[in-house]
């Protein structure tokens, strides 16, 4: 990667909140940097502060200290060019599955003519297979197609980067493969650049070009994984034995991650019992 | 923990929403569908009416202090074939109308900034929950020093009542909706004007909607001390007059009047509610 196509960049970001226990601090020094084309991966134990992080890049939050860059300025606030699929779905209740998907395409920031969003909505109901729910609220749709109703919404409106925070964690297993592949499927159309995140190795390894693994709080970089299949990626290498090799590698290694967070909440409890 | 708040629907939905939606089922509803729904509807009144003669044949009160059913329906129909029951009816609708609608009118906005700007919210909240608790009667004196003893006072009395209730119900409305939404809509490029009238007024429509129900109901609870202001006409007037001549019978009858429009008026706002809201998810 040269350093011509680094968009995001993460320079010595720290990130303190303040709590009712005084202040928590939940990223740590972290840089790295994400080329354009990239689909980096975050993997790290529950409350180390993925969200946190994402939350930056997508302007919801300043670091504390250091940068969060996008093409060499710091980010702001949100911005159409960066989508964002949350972590609880976030689909409007109040429209109906064509016009959430439309909802981008009106705003002033991507307007386009109404013929045009008929075709775009069109053609991504088609893609994630909502067509049949056209007019039907989000009430009356199960979990996987409202996830797939946030990426069609969020894909509308052709963003450069897809932030994902945990996008697939409410599914069972089998709608969870259904949508990873859907997922390449749509990258495979329309390349993003993205930044997901996830507790499972096996989609971090399937989906990413690069997987960061995090520490316990406060978030470090433990290891960067460059994953080293190529795209398009087809469901074959699921059953790859390199495949499985790497995954077992990987995860003994984020497993000592989630122990160390245990430890860690378990030492914090303990040491507030032993006050009380 | 990682799991949303909707997590739970996913699996136990999944198959069930895909052989419905979004279709609705139209059934034609059999005959013992139906007799359950009219026994349904007409059950609650039934035990009422047992309840009354049950207590009027109890020996518990003298008889003549309570009525039958039959005495006061015969009054009821009595008034009404003489027309001054419409014109009672219609005053008092008018003025309840007229005191919820200018009391909504205000308390949507208002609620919707306090509700919004949480510092404003703390600041105010101790003045509204003061004048909130103040029993409209009570103010009866003033506002008859203020605004006479015209058609005014009586919308103004209605207009306090309405305002604080629904103030209130707007307020702790719009102060939990979720960031999220807002969130989203940032990320697809909304700008801030864009953000209220696509996302927040959608939100608060429900609010607004609870807010107009309660405002009417506690109108028409308050519609009888807003008629004390020397009223000629209206179902408080008439009740008031009852009083003074002993006429229990056109007492109850008022009481009964009272209660059938505000209950019409509430069916039907809730039948627009749903109408208006059919993307809410509930259970009923
Ligand atoms: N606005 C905030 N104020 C105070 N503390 C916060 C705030 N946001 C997050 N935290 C804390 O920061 C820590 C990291 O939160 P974050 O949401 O980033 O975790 P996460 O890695 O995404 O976890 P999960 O995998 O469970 O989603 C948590 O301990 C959380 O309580
Ligand atoms: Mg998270």
């Amino acid at each position: 990667m040269t350093s011509s196509d680094t968009r995001i960049v993460f320079d010595g970001v720290s990130k303190t909140f303040d709590t009712d226990n005084g202040p928590l601090t939940v990223v740590d020094d972290v840089s790295f940097s994400v080329g354009d084309g990239d689909f980096i991966s975050l993997v790290g134990p529950s409350g180390c502060g993925k969200t946190t992080m994402l939350n930056m890049v997508a302007g919801f939050m300043q670091p504390s200290a250091g940068t969060v860059t996008l093409d060499g300025e710091p980010i702001r606030g949100p911005g159409a060019e960066r989508g964002m699929m949350f972590q609880d779905y976030g689909v409007f209740p109040w429209l109906s599955v064509e016009d959430n998907i439309a909802f981008g395409l009106k705003l002033k920031a991507n307007r386009v003519s109404a013929a045009e969003r008929r075709r775009t909505v069109d053609h991504f109901m088609e893609l994630m297979g909502l067509a049949e729910f056209r007019k039907a609220y989000p009430k009356t749709l199960s979990g996987g197609m409202r996830q797939r109703l946030a990426l069609a919404r969020a894909y509308a409106v052709n963003p450069q980067f897809l932030l994902m925070d945990e996008p697939f964690g409410a599914l069972d297993a089998q709608t969870r493969t259904a949508m990873q592949d859907l997922l390449l499927n749509v990258m495979g159309e329309v390349r993003k650049t993205v930044m997901l995140i996830t507790h499972s190795v096996e989609e971090a390894l399937y989906l990413s070009s690069r997987m960061l693994v995090i520490s316990a709080r406060p978030s470090r970089i433990r290891r960067v994984i460059e994953v080293p299949f190529p795209f398009p990626r087809t469901e074959a290498l699921r059953d790859a034995p390199e495949f499985a090799e790497l995954r077992s590698e990987v995860r003994d290694m984020v497993m000592r991650e989630y122990a160390a967070q245990e430890d860690q909440a378990r030492s914090a409890t303990a040491a507030r019992t032993q006050q009380a | 923990m990682t799991v949303s708040p909707s997590a739970g629907h996913g699996n136990a939905e999944r198959s069930a929403a895909r052989d419905q939606a979004p279709h609705r089922r139209s059934r034609p509803v059999p005959v013992m569908r139906w007799l359950r729904r009219v026994a349904m509807f007409l059950g609650p009144w039934l035990m009422v009416l047992a309840f009354w003669y049950a207590i009027r044949y109890s020996g518990f009160f003298e008889p003549g202090l309570i009525p039958t059913p039959g005495q006061v329906a015969a009054r009821f129909w009595d008034m009404l074939s003489r027309g001054e029951l419409l014109i009672d009816m219609y005053m008092s609708t008018q003025r309840v109308f007229v005191g919820v609608a200018l009391g909504t009118a205000c308390a949507v906005p208002v609620g919707f900034l306090l509700g919004w700007y949480k510092g404003l919210r703390s600041f105010m909240d101790p003045l509204i929950n003061f004048f909130r608790a103040l029993p409209p009667i009570a103010l009866i004196p003033l506002v008859i020093v203020y605004f006479g003893i015209g058609e005014t006072a009586k919308v103004v009395i209605l207009f306090y009542a309405a305002f604080f209730a629904s103030v209130i119900v707007m307020y702790e409305g719009i102060s939990q909706i979720s960031p999220l939404y807002i969130r989203v809509a940032q990320t697809l490029g909304a700008s801030d004007f864009e953000i209220f009238y696509r996302v927040i007024i959608p939100l608060a429509v429900p609010h607004a909607l609870t807010a107009l129900r309660v405002a009417l109901g506690v109108a028409w609870a308050t519609l009888v001390a807003s008629e004390l202001v020397a009223a000629q006409e209206g179902l408080g007037a008439v009740i008031q007059d009852a009083s003074a001549y002993f006429q229990l019978d056109t007492i109850y009858m008022g009481i009964i009047c009272i209660g059938f429009i505000a209950l019409a008026m509430d069916l039907a706002l809730r039948r627009l509610t749903r109408r208006l809201l059919s993307w809410q998810e509930r259970n009923d």
